[in-house]
C-alpha cells in the first residue's frame, strides 16, 4: 500500500518499528504516529458516522479526526502523539470495547 | 507573588511572557507544542536537521529569536512551562488543565487561530486536510500531505503553503484561488500603503506560482481522486489529486476567552465573532487577550500584541510601562494591513446557499446541509437552538470547522444577516479529556 504522506526531507533519522493492526511497519524517529502510519498507509481510521476512511485534518490538534486507539484500549491523537518503538495501534476500537 | 497564567506560547505568549519575567514575574505557560513556537514558528521534533531558513523562510529571524527568547527562560526557571498541556476548562479563577488545577490570579490568552473551513462536498474524506495541516505536515515533519495537490480556497496562507510546498519539491496539481482578482486588487491597494514589503513578497511568491494558480474560482466537489471546480469564466475543469488542502483566512480559537468570561461581538471585517477587549487586549477583570485569538492580525501582530497584552496586565499590578504608546502605534498600523487583507480575500467567496443539501457539514459526525436546514426549518434559525436539534458544533471538534459557514448557511436559509442567527457558546471542555480528569477528589 502506497502512503497518503510522502517524505520530502529529514529521512535520514533511525528507524522505529511498530504495529497497526497486527501489521508490522516503520516509521522514523521523531515522527508523530500519524506521520509514520500515513507514510504507509493512505488512513487512519473508519468514519464512525459515514462510509469514507479519515486521515487527520488540522493536524494541530484542534479537530479531533486521527484519534486511534492502542492495543490495551488507549486512545490517542494520532496528529499529536510522539511515535514510540513497539507501539500497538489499532484503526478501530479493541474488541470488547462498548460500541 | 502574583499568579499569571499565560496560555499558548506563540508569538503572542512568548512575548507577554518575556515582559512578565522581565517585571520580576514567574509565569506558567500551558502550551499545546512540545516545544514553544505556535503553529506560525512551530519547531519539528528533536533531531531534525533542517535549519530555520530552511523552515520559515524570510522569517526565520524572527523565529530565531523568539525561540530563543523561551528557551532561555524555561532554562533559568524564569517561567513555569507546562507543555503538551491543553487547558479544557476555566471557572473562577481556576484553569482545568487534565486532571491537574492551575488557579490563577491573572490570565493572559494568547490561543492563536485555526484555518476557517468552507464545506466543499466530499470534504470528509481520507485525504482532505487544512492549508494549515499542509504546512505543518512540512515544518514539523518533512512530509508532503500527497504526491499531486490541489490547494485550495482563500488568504494569504493558500499563496504561502504552495509557494513553501512547490519549494520542497512537492508535486502542486493547482492553486484555485475563490477570491476574484478583482476583489484582491481591492484591498491590495491597503494591504501595500500599511506594509509595502509583505505586500511585495507576496505578490512574488504569486508571480512564481505561475499557471498553477487560478483566482475567482468556484469549488464544486472533492472526488476520490479528482477536484471538480469552475474556473473565473465559469469552465468546468476537473484536476486529478492525491491530496486537498482547504483554507479560507482564518478562524480565531476563541473557546477559553469564552469560558474565562469575554463578551463577543460581530465583526464585519473578519466575518466571525470575536472578544470585546480594549487597544492592550484587557477583556474583564484579570483576563487579557493577545495574538490571533483576539484579531486575526498575523505573526508580527501578535508578538506586539502579547507585548500589550503583558503591559496591560502590569499596569493593573501598578507597574509602568514607558513603551505602550510605541507599542499601540505599531498595532494601529498591523490592524490596518490586516483589514485590507481581508478586503481582498473574502469569505466564504461565494455563496454558501449554493451548497448542495448532501454535502456534509460536520466533519466529526457526518451531518449533512440538508439535516441542518431541517434543523433550522423545525427549531427557528438560531446557532445554540440547530446545534441542540441537529447536532451542527456537537461533535468533537466542538464547532471550530462547521460553526462559520452553519451559521452563514442557516443565515441565507432565513433570509437574515449571519450575526443575527446568534452566536455557539463556548462549552467545557475545549478539548477532548480522559473522564478521570473530571473526577474531583
Amino acid at each position: 500500500m502506497t502512503g497518503q504522506l510522502v517524505r520530502l526531507a529529514e529521512t535520514d533519522r533511525a528507524p522505529v518499528a511498530f504495529r497497526l493492526d497486527g501489521r508490522d511497519m516503520t516509521g522514523l524517529q521523531g515522527d508523530t504516529v500519524l506521520t509514520a502510519i500515513l507514510t504507509g498507509a493512505d488512513s487512519l481510521r473508519p468514519a464512525e458516522f459515514g462510509p469514507e476512511r479519515r486521515a487527520g485534518f488540522c493536524l494541530m490538534g484542534a479537530c479531533q479526526d486521527c484519534w486511534i486507539w492502542a492495543e490495551d484500549g488507549v486512545r490517542l491523537r494520532a496528529c499529536s502523539t510522539p511515535l514510540a518503538p513497539g507501539m500497538r495501534l489499532l484503526s478501530e476500537a479493541p474488541d470488547g470495547w462498548p460500541a | 507573588m502574583t499568579r499569571v497564567l499565560v496560555v499558548g506560547a506563540g508569538p503572542a505568549g512568548i512575548r507577554a511572557a518575556e515582559r512578565l519575567v522581565r517585571a520580576g514575574l514567574r509565569p506558567i505557560v500551558v502550551d499545546e507544542g512540545a516545544r514553544a513556537g505556535g503553529q506560525i514558528y512551530r519547531r519539528p521534533p528533536e533531531g531534525f536537521s533542517r535549519p530555520p531558513e530552511k523552515l520559515y523562510g524570510s522569517e526565520a529571524g524572527k523565529a530565531r529569536a523568539l525561540h530563543a527568547v523561551f528557551d532561555a527562560m524555561v532554562a533559568s526557571g524564569q517561567v513555569d512551562h507546562r507543555p503538551q498541556a491543553s487547558v479544557h476548562a476555566i471557572r473562577d479563577g481556576v484553569a482545568h488543565v487534565g486532571a491537574q488545577r492551575i488557579a490563577h490570579d491573572r490570565l493572559i490568552l494568547a490561543t492563536g487561530a485555526t484555518d476557517r473551513l468552507v464545506p466543499v462536498e466530499g470534504w470528509q474524506r481520507a485525504g482532505v486536510f487544512t492549508l494549515g495541516a499542509a504546512q505543518i505536515a512540512l515544518k514539523a515533519q518533512g512530509v508532503a500531505i500527497g504526491r499531486r495537490i490541489v490547494l485550495a480556497g482563500s488568504g494569504p496562507l493558500l499563496t504561502l503553503v504552495a509557494t513553501q510546498l512547490l519549494a520542497a519539491g512537492a508535486g502542486v496539481a493547482a492553486v484555485l484561488d475563490t477570491a476574484t482578482l478583482a476583489q484582491q486588487a481591492g484591498g491590495g491597494g491597503g494591504m501595500a500603503l500599511a506594509r509595502p514589503a509583505v505586500t511585495a513578497r507576496g505578490l512574488a511568491m504569486r508571480a512564481r506560482l505561475g499557471r498553477l494558480y487560478h483566482a475567482g474560482v468556484r469549488l464544486d466537489r472533492i472526488a476520490e481522486d479528482a477536484v471538480h471546480w469552475r474556473d473565473a469564466k465559469g469552465q468546468a475543469q476537473v484536476t486529478p489529486c492525491d491530496a486537498v488542502a482547504l483554507g479560507w483566512h482564518l478562524r480565531a480559537e476563541t473557546q477559553l476567552a469564552d469560558l474565562a468570561g469575554a463578551r463577543f461581538a460581530w465583526s464585519d471585517t473578519w466575518a466571525q465573532w470575536l472578544p470585546v477587549a480594549d487597544p492592550m487586549g484587557r477583556a474583564g477583570p484579570g483576563l487579557y487577550l493577545a495574538g490571533d485569538g483576539l484579531r486575526i492580525l498575523g505573526a508580527d501582530s501578535a508578538e506586539t500584541a502579547g507585548a500589550l497584552a503583558a503591559n496591560a496586565c502590569l499596569n493593573d499590578l501598578g507597574t509602568a510601562t514607558p513603551d505602550t504608546p510605541r507599542l499601540l502605534r505599531r498595532a494601529r498600523r498591523m490592524h490596518r494591513f490586516a483589514a485590507a487583507m481581508a478586503q481582498a480575500f473574502p469569505w466564504p467567496g461565494v455563496p454558501l446557499d449554493a451548497l448542495p443539501d448532501t454535502a456534509v457539514l460536520c466533519r466529526c459526525e457526518g451531518i449533512t446541509v440538508g439535516q441542518m436546514r431541517a434543523a433550522a426549518d423545525h427549531g427557528g434559525a438560531e446557532a445554540n437552538r440547530v446545534k441542540s436539534l441537529g447536532r451542527i458544533g456537537m461533535g468533537r471538534c466542538q464547532g471550530r470547522y462547521c460553526q462559520l459557514a452553519a451559521a452563514d448557511l442557516i443565515a441565507r436559509h432565513a433570509g437574515l444577516a449571519p450575526q443575527a442567527v446568534g452566536r455557539l457558546r463556548g462549552q467545557p471542555p475545549a478539548r477532548p479529556v480522559p473522564i478521570d480528569a473530571l473526577l474531583e477528589d
